[in-house]
């Protein structure tokens, strides 16, 4: 095809399940429009797309401390509202199955196969003591200037 | 009119059947026609904002005993 396709950004700042599921809805939507699709993972967002297994690599006492009390992947993230100590998210998967609607690693899953564009923020991951290594196969690396390099051309941009 | 391909959606939940509707008009020709069956509340506006923005045409849609079809003839 030789038109341009049209563009759609996401940043995903925050770490709570409702908020990814949001976000991941939007893009695989987005996806089916024909957009090129970006999603831009920092700061919290990041735990969306880490492994949930334990990765070893070398860390120091305070990324590792970080690396404990984060949730450890898509599964494990809390919600932003009804939280209730996790009983709200067993509530929503429950409610979420009842409704057919797909879960946070089925839409992550969607995405990918829908060529959808993972970016993690290089600098957060630093902060947080994140490494490459701990977060799910198939993800882009870049900072700012590479995430503007999407969103100057995209109708869509959306901060979640 | 003559249908290509039929899309069944049904039960289906957001966004799941606008992404199965962009992959099967993937594999249409263009002019021809697909079917789809969907039986979510939003999917009339989610077709006619999807269609009018991807540039195929809706050929007609209708709604029976809360299932809705919709024709949609491929660029």
């Amino acid at each position: 095809m030789t038109e341009q396709k049209e563009k759609t950004t996401i940043v995903l700042f925050s770490g709570d399940m409702d908020k990814a599921i949001a976000a991941f809805i939007i893009a695989n939507g987005a996806a089916a429009y024909d957009h090129e699709v970006t999603i831009f993972f920092t700061f919290w967002g990041l735990n969306t797309m880490r492994r949930d297994e334990v990765v070893k690599v070398k860390k120091g006492f305070l990324e590792k401390a970080f690396g404990w009390m984060m949730p450890r992947g898509a599964k494990k993230l809390g919600l932003s509202n009804m939280h209730y100590m996790g009983m709200g998210p067993k509530l929503i998967k429950h409610v979420m199955k009842k409704h057919n609607a797909l879960t946070l690693p089925q839409l992550i899953e969607l995405a990918q196969e829908q060529g959808v564009k993972l970016v993690a923020c290089t600098m957060t991951m630093d902060l947080l003591g994140l490494q490459q290594e701990e977060l799910i196969p198939g993800m882009e690396y870049a900072g700012v200037a590479g995430y503007l390099g999407d969103a100057v051309d995209a109708k869509v941009n959306l901060f979640i | 009119m003559e249908i290509t391909k039929v899309v069944d959606t049904k039960g289906m939940a957001c966004p799941m059947p606008i992404v199965k509707v962009k992959k099967a008009l993937d594999t249409l020709e263009s002019g021809q026609v697909m079917e789809v069956q969907s039986t979510d509340k939003g999917s009339l506006n989610d077709f006619q904002a999807w269609v009018k923005q991807t540039n195929h045409e809706l050929v007609k849609h209708e709604e029976e005993q809360g299932v809705y079809k919709f024709f949609v003839r491929k660029k």
